[in-house]
């Protein structure tokens, strides 16, 4: 049965839920048929399995001009921005990434950490201090993985407060027309292009600064500076955004937390597996693959849904529970293959640190209007956010 | 049991080193994987395999000897 584009819509009452015809779907056939809405005849990913399977097989291009979309009307994308290497192939995605993997190593993360408490506890300072109530994605999500990309790639300190207003009006959303965002991100890759020059000049213990050691241009380096922070500010701060209202919608789930943060790590990963990040990745075959006994053609492209394959019963037992204890290690909210994310241990980092401080501080934390009430940001749907989080304690 | 890396295949995902950090480190110049232990003990079986699959480029090989 072919399936005419990828289903968005949420279960009524569950928002944090996929939509309910992947199951369906899933069940049916894990690699299906899918009509997209140019009328091009590729397929949709469902299953776990086969998710893992096709993003680790090279023969499948990640490039956005190979790709027809699986909804809206947007026609076809161009090619990737300069520096955006999560839509480049090898053999140049592989020089790109090993310029930047050693600056994400899981020891360099570490060292991090004490600077991620620091900037947490700050934040959480100022939280308290203006409210009950507080909105948790101004006080906390937003701002924090800006610190730290900030800290990252070497924003001097006096120039940070100027730099998080353009990241957050380069957030889309209902008050920020495309025109704006674009405009703030313009301003960001200024900012970072004018640090170039400076950092190679005179190194400092920082990202762009070790990236000038190399043979890289100032324009190549902004690329990459530019797509590190949209890789790394919208999607981590609507993890924690989303995170905290799913433990605050379960109870249960925070009351087990504040039991014993140190089952913080664990939550992080079960979070990260039952939010997802966003609809689906893409990817479009460069030769005929057959995956699960299916053909995919030559110029075919293969929608994965995430949603889909991180609720696979097959993988994950119960998958529609939100269960902190469970082992929810190989969820695919990162990607697999050679494009899994780079920043993933920098996200878990903030994401631990910030869940453990928060459940420190505010022991009572809860929402401060009824969960039907907090504006899900769902239709800009390249990451799910949220568009406030009232909370009390 | 044996361990075999690529370091080719490596994209620095990091998965192994925090999966088994006693088996796995990570270059610091471009993040690809240092085996720390190619015959790891019997323990530790369960925590390499993990690493194994969870090695987003399937750079991990494990024999059972």
């Amino acid at each position: 049965m072919t399936v005419n584009g990828l289903p968005l819509a949420r279960p009524e009452g569950r928002p944090l839920d996929p939509p309910p015809e992947l199951a369906e779907i899933r069940a049916r056939a894990p690699i299906s048929p899918m009509t997209y809405p140019d009328g091009h005849e590729g397929w949709l990913v469902t299953g776990y399995a086969q998710a893992r399977a096709v993003l680790a097989d090279n023969r499948f291009s990640a490039r956005y001009e190979l790709a027809h979309l699986p909804y809206g009307d947007f026609g076809r994308l161009p090619p990737a921005p300069a520096g955006d290497i999560s839509a480049i192939d090898p053999p140049e995605h592989t020089r790109y990434r090993r310029l930047l993997a050693g600056a994400f190593t899981v020891r360099r993360m570490a060292l991090l950490a004490e600077r991620a408490e620091e900037i947490t506890v700050g934040l959480l300072d100022a939280m308290a201090g203006q409210g009950p109530p507080a909105d948790l994605v101004t006080a906390l999500a937003q701002p924090l993985p800006g610190l730290m990309i900030c800290e990252l790639l070497g924003v001097p300190a006096a120039e940070r407060e100027g730099f998080q207003r353009h990241a957050a009006a380069g957030i889309l959303d209902a008050d920020v027309t495309p025109e704006d965002a674009y405009r703030a991100w313009a301003a960001l890759s200024e900012h970072i292009g004018a640090l170039v020059p400076i950092k190679r000049a005179a190194p400092t213990e920082d990202l762009i600064s070790d990236l000038t050691a190399g043979d890289l241009t100032d324009e190549e380096i902004t690329g990459l500076g530019v797509f590190l922070l949209g890789a790394g500010l919208d999607t981590t701060g609507s993890v924690l955004a989303r995170g905290v209202f799913a433990l605050l919608t379960h109870p249960e789930q925070f009351a087990l937390l504040r039991a014993d943060p140190g089952l913080v790590e664990g939550a992080v990963e079960e979070l990260l597996r039952y939010l997802s990040i966003g609809p689906c990745g893409l990817r479009t075959a460069l030769e005929d693959v057959e995956v699960d006994g299916v053909l995919i053609r030559a110029g075919q492209t293969v929608t994965i849904s995430q949603p889909a394959a991180n609720r696979d019963p097959a993988r994950f037992p119960d998958p529609d529970a939100l269960d902190v204890r469970r082992d929810a290690a190989g969820h695919l909210t990162f990607t697999h293959g050679i494009h899994q994310c780079l920043g993933q241990h920098l996200a878990r980092l903030e994401l631990r640190v910030a869940l453990r401080g928060l459940i420190a501080r505010f022991p009572t934390l809860r929402l401060a209007v009824e969960p039907g009430d907090v504006p899900m940001r769902d239709e800009y749907a390249n990451v799910y956010g949220l568009y406030r989080l009232p909370v009390a304690w | 049991m044996k361990v075999i890396v690529d370091e080719e295949r490596c994209v620095g995902g990091g998965q192994c080193v925090a999966a088994a950090p006693d088996v796995f480190d990570q270059r610091d110049d471009d993040g690809v994987v240092v085996l720390l232990d190619p015959a790891p003990p019997h323990e530790r079986a369960a925590a390499v395999r993990e690493a194994a699959m969870l090695c987003p480029a399937a750079a991990i090989v494990v024999v059972d000897t």
